[in-house]
């Protein structure tokens, strides 16, 4: 009988979550460095700090793009922050050699909140979303600086932010990066192991993490994400393997949150309506 | 032939410091001691990719624009010399993403041909027929250095165009196109759209025994890096040079025209299509 012969398996394809780092890294930079310099004649960028691995990414870029003089880290905590937050925020300056400044924002917060004795956490947090807004763009005009969007793709699909707070700077080097791969990039660029190792937090609340807020793992939520992006339905993500209650949260957290990564509904009344019929690029 | 492949980082929409980097580029090419016979540069060079609606307030008419190149040349010393530039065309308030070729010499500018981008792409982050319209003919040209075809970016993602322009005598196709640079995966330190043109080029070029010219565009439009990357292509297929993906850049090459010969003679695939698929030359 002759031998058998031999046989050799395909690989079953996955839309990729692995990142070229360098390469990711480089064009950042240069992203950076094109729309602050050269587009806006920018030099310098404010960015909230807040201790957790977007921020710190950001900041890392940011500072080889401009150079570590030309950027301003805020620390903005609230009295019920973590100080593990100011801790790990101060951890990315002393590495980088940039400039920082702390704002503490509970006097604003609870200025305003004591109107508001009844508001739940989910008010309150968004109340703090916004007031770090206010002083990141109150800061920039100051410094005359821009500021710079930490906001990664996992959060804006699953609308994990507070509407016109985390996504309003006019620059976001990250967006397009889901957060394993803004870790990923965090260990390349050299953000300190214990930024990138700690569980993810919007730290609004006391021992608040984002994978018990979302009810699923990052890790698991880009793989899911990165199939229902490129075209699978979920009948499809499920026969990969995946458990019918992640697919369902998943897809249920993205298709209730479009409004979200979108500009305001404006009745449109004309045929010259901004943005449906006038059409002209950001840059331009 | 002396060639350059520039790929510019235009400013968008800001036409006059467009042209006045133009200028300056043409100075620094007049400077060296052996003249160039052939510049390109890639698509959409003097005002940028992504225009939305003020396509209709930067396209030029083209006899226009050849007036405009000719007085950068002119203004920087330049010695005779032909030119390949993609710019959006507004002929008489039909709008095209084209590409001309134009000669110039001191009696002035002489357009040789011009290109109006076939496949438009109107997909993803593409919104082209929104704004412009189709051209529908693909022609090869002869040129004072040789007969020669304009590819615009999509045009040349479809392979029967790169084929049909060599069947019809085309000896190098010379491609602009702004390529928003996409796809980190690859983990070679290059994007997977640049791979993907690496790959497509070089198919063409050994297939049809034709060198490849391809010029991209370079900067960041609204978040979108535009991903350089202009190479040359022999007909034997080998890349004879690839620019960064990103920076203002000039690739400098010198070919030689009868090596298109030498690869057709060793590998006459051409040939051999042109023999069995004779309606593609009709």
């Amino acid at each position: 009988m002759s031998a058998l012969l031999p046989v050799t398996d395909a690989v079953v394809r996955e839309p990729s979550l692995a990142i070229d780092a360098a390469l990711a890294q480089a064009w950042l930079e240069a992203f950076l460095h094109d729309e602050l310099v050269e587009r806006r004649g920018i030099g310098k960028a404010v960015i909230g700090l807040s201790g957790g691995v977007d921020s710190a990414v950001v900041a890392f870029l940011a500072a080889r793009a401009l150079g570590p003089e030309n950027v301003h880290c805020i620390r903005m905590p609230y009295r019920s922050s973590s100080p593990d937050s100011l801790l790990d925020a101060q951890a990315v300056v002393d590495a980088l050699g940039c400039n920082v400044r702390t704002i503490e924002i509970t006097g604003a917060v609870d200025g305003y909140l004591a109107f508001e004795p009844d508001a739940d956490a989910r008010r309150r947090g968004n109340v703090m979303a916004r007031t770090r807004m206010l002083v990141l763009f109150d800061q920039s005009a100051k410094l005359g600086a821009l500021p710079i969007g930490t906001g990664n793709k996992t959060e804006r699909l699953m609308g994990y932010f507070t509407w016109h707070a985390d996504d309003t700077p006019p620059v976001n080097p990250i967006g397009d990066l889901f957060k394993s791969q803004v870790w990923e990039l965090a260990r390349y660029v050299g953000v300190p192991e214990r930024i990138v190792a700690k569980a993810p937090s919007a730290d609004l609340e006391a021992n608040q993490t984002d994978e018990s807020d979302l009810g699923i793992t990052y890790h698991m939520a880009d793989r899911i994400l990165a199939l229902m992006l490129a075209g699978f339905s979920p009948e499809k993500i499920v026969a990969r393997g995946f458990a019918p209650s992640d697919v369902a949260l998943v897809r249920k957290r993205v298709e209730s949150t479009h409004w979200k990564r979108h500009l305001p509904t404006t009745a449109m009344l004309s045929n010259t309506a901004i943005n449906e019929f006038y059409l002209r690029p950001v840059d331009y | 032939m002396k060639l350059a492949i520039v790929q510019t980082k235009p400013r968008k929409g800001d036409v006059a410091g467009n042209l006045a980097e133009l200028r300056a580029i043409f100075a620094q090419l007049a400077a060296e001691v052996d003249a160039y016979d052939l510049v390109v540069f890639p698509e959409a060079a003097l005002t940028g990719y992504f225009l939305e609606g003020a396509v209709y307030e930067l396209a030029f008419e083209a006899n226009d624009l050849a007036a405009k190149i000719y007085d950068a040349w002119a203004a920087a010393g330049g010695k005779p010399l032909d030119v390949v530039i993609g710019f959006f065309e507004n002929a008489a308030g039909t709008y095209y993403n084209a590409a001309m070729y134009v000669a110039l010499t001191a009696a002035g500018p002489q357009i040789v041909h011009v290109h109006r981008k076939m496949f438009l792409p109107t997909y993803g982050v593409f919104d082209e027929e929104r704004f412009l319209s189709r051209g529908r003919r693909l022609e090869a040209f002869d040129t004072r250095l040789g007969r020669m075809a304009i590819l615009i970016c999509e045009d040349a993602w479809h392979a029967i165009v790169p084929t049909l322009a060599a069947i019809r005598g085309a000896q190098v196709l010379i491609i602009p196109s702004a390529s928003p640079g996409r796809g980190l995966a690859a983990k070679d330190g290059e994007l997977e759209n640049v791979g993907h043109w690496r790959s497509l080029l070089a198919s063409y070029a050994v297939e049809h025994g034709v060198f490849v010219l391809y010029a991209g565009l370079v900067g960041f439009e609204g978040g979108k890096g535009m991903s350089g990357s202009s190479m040359v292509v022999d007909p034997f297929g080998a890349t004879l040079a690839t620019l960064p993906a990103l920076g203002a850049h000039v690739l400098r090459a010198t070919i030689d025209l009868s090596d298109v010969e030498v690869a057709r003679a060793s590998l006459p695939l051409l040939g051999d299509l042109a023999a069995v698929q004779p309606d593609l030359l009709a």
